[in-house]
């Protein structure tokens, strides 16, 4: 039994020291904030009235702290909470670097949009079965599972955002909803126990799971099959988060069945928060096996996105339509993933030169031979560019997938079904939600001038840079599958007149509201929001372009990252 | 299961259960027990209630809805992170404070604040299944 002397010695050693100031706590306020609002939601539960006024000021500072933190971390470099005040890698780290701090904050920005849309769209029975409250907890988990630092916490914050999807799936509880949340709720616990127990050999191989300190140690490991099967593991696991082809079943099975705005922010962020971990996990701790499997995660991709471009064309639902296009999304991140690692010893070659040229202090000399790839990322190895180029278009693809769903609701509400059938004559009735919609379509298939132009184009330059111009074919095939399915759903819906109306009463339009037109405001300002990023990252993309490029170097050489956990940041 | 024998103890087992379970909590901290099992002891407590004497009286001694008192929890749990910023110290570290209350010394501190709200939640979120299910049961 040690003394009081001795355990005050005994923590001083085990803390991290040095002052805080408050800004610090920028790291951790995204998350805090969620639990706090959806609590604070949570007690009010009977106050429906009041649900809207606290949760979009809410989800408004959630937003202002997910931008603080942006600034900060952009200007001064990947930023370290440690949990407790433990020392790393003992504490749980809660580690932002840009490539975090970049979804984080779109994250934010698409649920702001999503909370004003769904107050004039959630019905009062719903909000009181707790749509906010929900909605919070699933952004904290959200929240949680982008700015940390640590593989175990990942996974915790992938349970929390489950836990409030699962919440928002069954709102309503219809059969179809619960048919859908069956589904769904399976196959993440499947996805969830692999990532789990992968994260137990991890840990026992490494003895840590400090993403920091694997990234350090991994590089001193030999490179056998240990390692390999983790990674492939990790793969399979956030694959099937991410809907990645042949795990991608799950996803149109479900997201059609519950409200509108709840697939849309599932859209938006689900997926994505398997892609962010995926690139975490496989090209941030694991750059060698990355490069081994970089193979096979171009054929993923390249799967994924032909069975999201043919489904798309093949539904005339607007929302399963939608889904097949979330899954085309994932396969042209995934086209970037591969890019850098593939091409055997070139690609490693390469990310190894990138490597050399971050860390050394003039990067552009070092990297001359690669240099001017592209326009947008001059100085930049394959490998940079590819995850730029994905990073780039899954921030577009959060924010468009989003939009899309929103977009699509209140035409669905107005035509009152979601059948393309059924639709027509938006473009009469509703010329504002017209318009926006092309422009949403537009930027889904990859068309100028919208914001899913440039990531498409810097990711085609990239196939062809790695030597994989069946990789850039398969991109450009998307597109154009992608924009014939836009131009069907357009055509049908907006464009042609109104087919005759139907007498019978529509009763697979279970997702809309009995109550005819939404409140023009609290349904169009969202999607004017949402449309100003798209146009803004397509008109001007180069702001955008830059910070994905310097979150693709941190992955790349996380020296910088490595530092902020055990150097002077802490 | 409603027994006369069953319905004369319940409430005492009900009260001795709610006793136990706050013991257990506040011993969590340097020895076996804390804010999970110390909530699910409650929770069972109030089951126990529910099955002897009927749901409608377990929500009227209860007061509050079962999952406002969860998110209470969470408020608490949350607000035990928060303590620190006040310190100048990292999220979550444990603070202590040791007032003299009646002579003796008492150690009050973030972690039991978080520990008090761990229970909350496990009481409320575990309180409301249960009792939707007994609800359920005796429609």
């Amino acid at each position: 039994m040690a003394d009081s002397s001795d355990i005050a010695i005994l923590k001083a050693e085990a803390m991290v020291h040095g002052a805080f100031a408050p800004s610090d706590y920028l790291v951790i306020a995204p998350v805090a904030l969620c639990f706090l609002f959806g609590a604070v939601l949570l007690m009010l539960r009977k106050r429906v009235d009041w649900h809207p006024f606290i949760a979009i000021p809410g989800f408004a500072l959630l937003l202002a702290a997910d931008l603080l933190l942006l600034r900060k971390v952009a200007s001064s470099g990947p930023q370290t909470m440690m949990m407790g005040h433990w020392k790393p890698p003992f504490g749980i780290a809660f580690t932002v670097d840009m490539l975090g701090a970049l979804f984080v904050t779109t994250a934010g920005f698409v649920a702001f949009a999503a909370a004003i849309y769904a107050t004039g769209s959630m019905s009062r029975t719903e909000r009181r079965y707790g749509f906010f409250p929900f909605m919070f907890l699933m952004m904290g988990g959200v929240s949680g599972a982008f700015l940390t630092g640590d593989v175990f916490n990942l996974y915790v914050w992938f349970e929390v955002l489950l836990i409030g999807s699962f919440g928002l799936l069954v709102l309503g509880s219809k059969h179809e909803q619960l048919d859908g949340a069956t589904k769904y709720c399976f196959l993440n616990l499947v996805a969830t126990t692999l990532f789990l127990i992968t994260t137990g050999y991890l840990y026992g191989l490494f003895g840590t799971l400090n993403m920091a300190d694997i990234a350090d140690k991994a590089g001193r490991f030999e490179n056998d099959g240990a390692l390999l099967t983790i990674a492939v593991l990790y793969l399979v696991a956030f694959g099937m988060k991410a809907a990645a082809f042949p795990l991608n079943f799950w996803l149109p099975a479900s997201y059609h069945t519950p409200r509108f705005v709840v697939s849309a922010l599932f859209a938006g962020l689900l997926t994505k928060v398997g892609v962010y971990a995926l690139i975490r996990v496989l090209l941030m701790l694991f750059p060698q096996q990355h490069a081994d499997l970089a193979t096979l995660i171009a054929w993923v991709a390249t799967l994924t996105m032909l069975v999201g471009a043919f489904g798309a064309l093949a539904q005339s639902d607007l929302r399963r339509l939608l889904n097949y296009f979330v899954i085309a999304g994932i396969g042209t991140i995934f086209a970037g993933l591969a890019i850098g690692g593939a091409g055997g010893e070139a690609g490693s070659a390469m990310a190894r030169a990138a490597q050399a040229a971050t860390a050394g202090a003039t990067g552009a000399a070092a990297t001359g031979a690669a240099a001017a790839i592209t326009p947008l990322l001059p100085g930049s190895s394959g490998l940079v560019i590819g995850l730029s180029g994905a990073t780039f278009y899954a921030l577009h693809s959060i924010v468009v997938m989003t939009a899309l769903y929103l977009a699509a609701g209140m035409a669905a509400r107005i035509a009152g079904t979601a059948s393309l059938r059924s639709m027509g004559g938006l473009w009469r009735s509703q010329p504002a939600l017209a318009a926006l919609m092309l422009v949403f379509l537009f930027a889904v298939s990859g068309l100028p001038p919208f914001s899913g132009f440039w990531p498409k184009y810097i990711l085609v330059r990239g196939t062809f840079q790695a030597g994989l111009p069946w990789l850039g074919a398969a991109i450009l095939v998307t597109g154009f599958l992608m924009t014939i399915a836009s131009a069907r759903v357009f055509a049908l819906a907006f464009w042609r007149n109104a087919p005759e109306a139907e007498a019978a009463g529509s009763d697979e339009a279970f997702g809309f509201q009995p109550a005819g037109k939404p409140s023009p405001v609290l349904s169009m300002l969202p999607l004017i929001l949402l449309a100003l990023f798209v146009v803004a990252a397509g008109i001007a993309p180069q702001w955008l372009a830059d910070m994905t490029d310097t979150a693709a170097r941190g992955i790349v050489d996380p020296a910088a990252y490595v530092g902020s956990v055990f150097g002077g940041g802490s | 299961m409603r027994t006369i024998i069953f319905r004369f103890t319940a409430p005492y087992l009900t009260a001795l259960m709610l006793l136990f379970s706050i013991f257990v909590l506040l011993r969590g901290h340097n020895e076996p027990g804390g804010g999970f099992i110390g909530g699910l002891i409650a929770a069972s407590a109030f089951a126990i209630y529910g099955i002897a004497c009927g749901v409608a009286p377990v929500r009227r001694a209860l007061y509050f809805h079962p999952m406002a008192i969860a998110a209470a929890g969470l408020c608490f749990a949350v607000a035990a992170g928060i303590v620190s910023i006040f310190a100048g110290t990292g999220f979550m570290t444990g603070l202590w404070v040791f007032p003299k209350i009646f002579g003796t010394e008492v150690a009050l501190s973030t972690p039991m604040l978080f520990d008090i709200g761990v229970y909350l939640v496990v009481v409320g979120g575990i309180s409301a299944i249960a009792l939707a299910l007994e609800e359920r049961e005796s429609d």
